[in-house]
């Protein structure tokens, strides 16, 4: 179901600018990973290539699934819901009767009755759980999520953050999440890089068992430790 | 924690207002009747609503009638209201006012629906094509800012006095204005919907289907509004100037008369058929764009 990610010597540059150097990135089916660093390193950027939204300029990235058609969804940091269509229509956009299918993911975020509102009645945090219906519907063999909670307040995304440690708990998938936010990072992935200078300067692997807690000490310490290497790489800068 | 937070049930603001302290003035600033208690009816209101747009077209009449019923108004320079009624009814009776109006009605309708129409393909054609953008856009902007109505007499030369030139002036009327809002309509899309649209999977055309069209839908519905007030200007100076039947030509008729009751029959024609027009459009409106939230509460009305 899952896919593993394979980039080599993937890079883009505006002209003489490099936006992300050229970096080798091996993703094994089903790990989550989290991409953080400083404003402007090239996070997203790595995520609009590997999503297929840009071509990059240098190397090559490959998709590894056993499925026909192995399939990437990105979810942003807007919504992106389309305001004319319903909930219900938005989780089924571009798909032709799935409305079951579309109705169990909505109840699965906690959205159940409210299929036939428009987006504009729903708040922030609502929002959000449609796109991540959306996205969850077509089964991806990958998810990519760009600071998918980065504009909710502190409760909405520890709720956010909750659902989706339940959702990947009662099925794994291979994720790729770019984050500000280290706690959030340390709280979902198998795995965080620290980008700096359009590369990865840090590739830290997070164990211990799940659902994890925020008082976590083993967490706190390593927390201290990206947050140090966080403010050594936007000082570098 | 109770020294930080009170225990429940000792909100000092449960037993009423605290007095206040000397020099100082209390403003309520708002107080919500108690739930229960008597409100104004929302259906009075609802209603009041529906009446309010009338009263000044219905002042008007009435100071145009009190005007002409004491003689201050001559006939001859203007007719009263019952005079006008008057005359409504003699020339329906003829049959001459409803054959006109139907006339008049079918040539604004073709006329509209083949220069709507063809705005709608045109915008469609430039605001998605950047070929058709630079082939096309240039030279209907130049097409645009002639003033229609100067091809009146030309049209009359190609065409004579038929039904063609007439429809084809409504039509050029009302193109412009629905091309120009559509291909901006369409050209101002969200790029960030239209970008998660196709990295959902849309092919092109269900890309228009669910995300262009719905996103350019409320600028287009403008430019078919004010299409549809040109293509009733246009039809007016059409059919004064070389025309057998429709209202345009009762008027021409009605000059030579000095009929003036005639005249100001034709305006007021032409006054409800502009209102019915935009009507029909805002009901449009209310419809397709339910989910906006300018229009959401027309929705419930």
């Amino acid at each position: 179901m899952s896919a593993a990610l394979a980039l080599r010597g993937v890079g883009k540059s505006f002209g003489e600018r490099h936006v992300l150097r050229p970096l080798d990135l091996d993703i094994p089916a089903g790990q989550f990973v989290s991409l953080i660093g400083p404003s402007g390193v090239g996070k997203s950027t790595l995520l609009r290539l590997v999503a297929g939204l840009e071509p990059p300029t240098a190397g090559r990235i490959e998709l590894l699934s056993a499925s026909a058609r192995p399939d990437a969804r990105l979810m942003f940091q807007e919504d992106r819901l389309m305001p004319w269509r319903s909930v219900l229509r938005n989780v089924t956009l571009g798909l032709q009767e799935r409305d079951e299918e579309a109705r169990r993911l909505l109840a699965a975020v906690g959205l159940a009755g409210r299929e036939a509102d428009y987006p504009v009645v729903l708040s922030g945090g609502q929002r959000q759980r449609v796109a991540l219906a959306r996205a969850l519907i077509h089964e991806p063999d990958l998810l990519l999520l760009d600071e998918p909670f980065g504009a909710l307040d502190a409760i909405t995304r520890a709720a956010m953050q909750l659902l989706l440690q339940a959702l990947l708990a009662r099925r794994p998938r291979t994720v790729l999440l770019v984050t500000h936010d280290v706690e959030e990072a340390l709280l979902l992935s198998d795995r965080v890089l620290l980008m700096r200078d359009g590369g990865i300067a840090h590739d830290l692997p997070i164990t211990g068992p799940r659902p994890r807690h925020r008082g976590d000490p083993v967490l706190a310490a390593l927390k201290e430790e990206l947050l140090d290497g966080l403010l050594a790489a936007e000082s570098a800068r | 924690m109770s020294a930080v937070l009170p225990p429940l049930g000792t909100d000092p603001s449960a037993a009423g207002p605290a007095p206040a302290a000397p020099g100082l003035r209390r403003t309520v600033i708002a107080d919500a009747p108690a739930a229960g208690a008597a409100r104004p009816a929302a259906g009075r209101r609802a209603r009041g609503w529906l009446v309010l747009p009338w009263l000044v077209p219905a002042g008007l009449i009435g100071v145009w009638h009190v005007l002409a019923v004491t003689g201050q108004l001559s006939s001859g320079v203007l007719p009263g209201p019952l005079d006008v009624l008057r005359t409504a009814w003699q020339l329906a009776l003829q049959g001459t006012l409803v054959h006109d109006i139907l006339v008049s009605l079918r040539r604004v309708a073709l006329g509209f629906l083949l220069g709507s129409g063809t705005g709608l393909a045109l915008g469609f054609l430039v605001g998605l094509s950047a070929l058709a953008r630079g082939l096309l856009d240039r030279s209907l902007q130049m097409v645009r800012t002639i003033p229609h109505l100067a091809l009146v007499p030309l049209m009359i030369l190609w065409f004579g006095i038929g039904e063609e030139p007439r429809i084809l002036l409504v039509a050029m009327g009302s193109l412009f204005p629905v091309y120009l809002n559509t291909m901006s309509g369409i050209r101002n899309v969200d790029p960030k919907l239209v970008e998660l649209g196709r990295s959902y999977g849309l092919s092109p055309f269900a890309l228009v289907r669910s995300v262009i069209l719905p996103g350019a839908l409320q600028p287009i519905l403008v430019g078919v509004r004010y299409a549809l007030g040109v293509a009733w200007l246009t039809l007016v100076v059409g059919e004064t100037i070389a025309s057998r039947d429709g209202i345009g030509y009762m008027v021409q008729n009605a000059r030579e008369l000095l009929r003036t009751d005639i005249i100001v029959l034709a305006i007021g024609l032409y006054a409800i058929a502009g209102w019915l027009a935009d009507l029909l459009t805002r009901l449009v409106e209310r419809r397709v764009l339910r989910w906006h939230p300018s229009y959401a509460k027309g929705a419930s009305a």
